[in-house]
């Protein structure tokens, strides 16, 4: 496996090439591989942060010793067997979307791009299932896979400065939800009442890379009177 | 006890050594940008390295105290007061309960990190102290401090001796630690992940060329305009993880300078990375500073790292000998 430094406090480990053959095969190698160095609590290590290709494993130098030494503990930790555990089995989490014409700033630019009406792009929206390649860009922030081809659209040209929190969007071939108020380039097409990240609770955000999604279509009624 | 903000400045938020462990959810490292500076102030007002203090950005900074403090601060070069006295970077001072302690704008630099005796109390959020602005938690309500804020400190037993007769006391922390902006700096980085992506000549480039700090720059990252470092194509790269210190390219070819607040991945190529040591200079770059950035291996990095954290363990000995 590559590995490559990331600055002079972190390591890359090339896990797949790329994702975007198979995404589900990709994302079960990083999470058997973050799972492999967790496991093996090699001194230094401070966190493990998982990608679409890749894990990146952060260190303190001053505790690591030698980098020499402390790659080869890397590659050593790699060669360990990978039991699945309870945590590792994937979680099925539903979240209710509100894909109301208020929320969903950019339903018509996607319905152009795809060809299809926008309650159309809706529809197909909430039937596809998708699982969380990883949380990142903002705390919570999940990167799901599994986006229906025809719904792909282009990042805009010039990203939004403000997209409102609970924004269920569209990027490329990914789809994701802004936990919080942010600027952006992903397409909106709908809202969640649901809270992705909340600091207080024991696990703050709602999902972790390996988890199961489905949208669930919300009248705006519902929306308003959502209640976790 | 509490601190009374009689004037916030431009963004001052309470700040510990970072938020660690929480990347996988999405969660920035935080922290005080230059946590050197932070350990170093901590030390010198006999705190716990990892206690909280305030980051203060561009002074413009008053707060009163309700109890006798001691307070020391590291940084750029900023004018800071109580009352007709200055307190230099690295000094330590005693504070009496009704003083005022001013930081007016800094000559060179652009931010400060200031200890006080107890530390401020606000509760651990994940593990930290640090404010988190983006996400807004941690910290004071997990937002910048405003005017007229009541800032909770703990209690501390070293408080008792502000009661000292002196005010500035004797020792101080070495002045390349506490005083951090420089003029026209270089920043020393190794060679980033993506670097194979660029040609050789564009590295080269980037290496030789002065770039100039953008207006358009925050607590996440400093742009920078310059060469313009461009790629032979600009074929998007999956997102993995970046890091405080690392620089990576948009396709526009202006490179952007990652801080602690950064986001935890990216996708743009990383061309290099700051190296941890010299995060402390990047923490002072402001907007039109002019600065470039020079290659050392990761060995010298490391080396560079291990070698200040010596010295900082001497210091650390060496100032629990004299306040004895």
């Amino acid at each position: 496996m590559e590995i490559s430094a990331l600055g002079d406090c972190a390591v890359v480990l090339r896990v797949v090439e790329n994702s975007a053959e198979d995404a589900d095969k990709a994302l079960e190698a990083v999470l058997k591989t973050r799972q492999q160095i967790e496991t093996a609590q090699i001194p230094g290590v401070i966190e493990v942060a998982p990608a679409y290709t890749t894990v990146a494993v952060f260190f303190d130098p001053l505790r690591a010793g030698a980098a020499g030494a402390f790659i080869e503990k890397i590659r050593a930790a790699l060669k360990t067997k990978w039991r699945r555990t309870r945590s590792a089995s994937p979680r099925e989490i539903e979240i209710p979307v509100c894909y109301d014409r208020e929320f969903a700033l950019d339903l018509d630019h996607v319905a152009q791009t795809a060809n299809l009406n926008s309650d159309e792009i809706a529809r197909r929206h909430a039937e596809a299932s998708y699982r969380v390649s990883c949380v990142g860009f903002m705390p919570g922030f999940p990167y799901l896979s599994g986006l229906p081809r025809e719904l792909a659209t282009p990042r805009r040209d010039t990203p939004r400065t403000k997209i409102p929190a609970g924004s269920v969007a569209i990027g490329g071939a990914q789809t994701g939800i802004y936990p919080f108020e942010s600027p952006g380039g992903w397409n909106v097409i709908g809202r969640t009442p649901q809270r992705l990240f909340d600091a207080q609770r024991t696990e703050p955000a709602l999902l972790r890379a390996g988890d199961r999604v489905r949208f669930r279509p919300v009248t705006r009624a519902e929306f308003d009177n959502w209640r976790e | 006890m509490n601190l009374s903000i009689l004037r916030a400045g431009f963004l001052t938020s309470v700040q510990d050594l970072g938020r660690a462990g929480w990347r996988a959810s999405g969660v920035s490292v935080g922290g005080a940008l230059d946590a050197f500076a932070l350990r170093v102030a901590n030390l010198l007002v006999g705190n716990q390295e990892s206690a909280a203090g305030l980051e203060i950005a561009l002074g413009n900074f008053r707060a009163q105290f309700h109890d006798d403090r001691l307070v020391a601060w590291c940084g750029g070069e900023f004018d800071v007061r109580i009352g007709s006295t200055i307190l230099a970077a690295g000094h330590v001072a005693a504070l009496r309960a009704g003083e005022e302690l001013v930081i007016n704008q800094s000559k060179i630099g652009s931010r400060a990190w200031l200890a006080i005796s107890g530390g401020i109390d606000v509760p651990l959020v994940l593990g930290s102290r640090s404010t988190d602005l983006r996400a807004n938690f941690g910290g004071l309500d997990g937002r910048a401090l405003r005017d007229g804020d009541e800032i909770p400190l703990r209690n501390h037993p070293r408080s008792a001796t502000a009661a000292t007769v002196q005010r500035i006391f004797p020792w101080s922390a070495p002045r390349e630690w506490s005083s951090t902006a420089k003029q026209n700096p270089v920043l020393r980085v190794v060679r980033g992940k993506d670097v194979d992506l660029f040609d050789e000549s564009v590295f080269e480039i980037f290496l030789s060329e002065r770039f100039v700090v953008h207006a358009d720059s925050d607590r996440m990252g400093v742009r920078l305009e310059g060469a313009e470092l461009r790629r032979q194509e600009n074929v998007d790269l999956v997102s993995e993880a970046v890091a405080p210190g690392t620089i990576q390219v948009p396709p526009s070819g202006n490179p952007i300078l990652l801080l602690g607040d950064c986001q935890t991945i990216g996708g743009y190529p990383k061309i290099a990375h700051v190296i941890t040591v010299d995060l402390s200079l990047a923490a002072q770059l402001r907007p039109g500073d002019r600065f470039r950035f020079q290659e050392i291996s990761l060995d010298d990095a490391h080396e560079l790292l291990l070698d200040r954290e010596k010295d900082f363990v001497r210091f650390k000995v060496g100032l629990q000998l004299q306040s004895r």
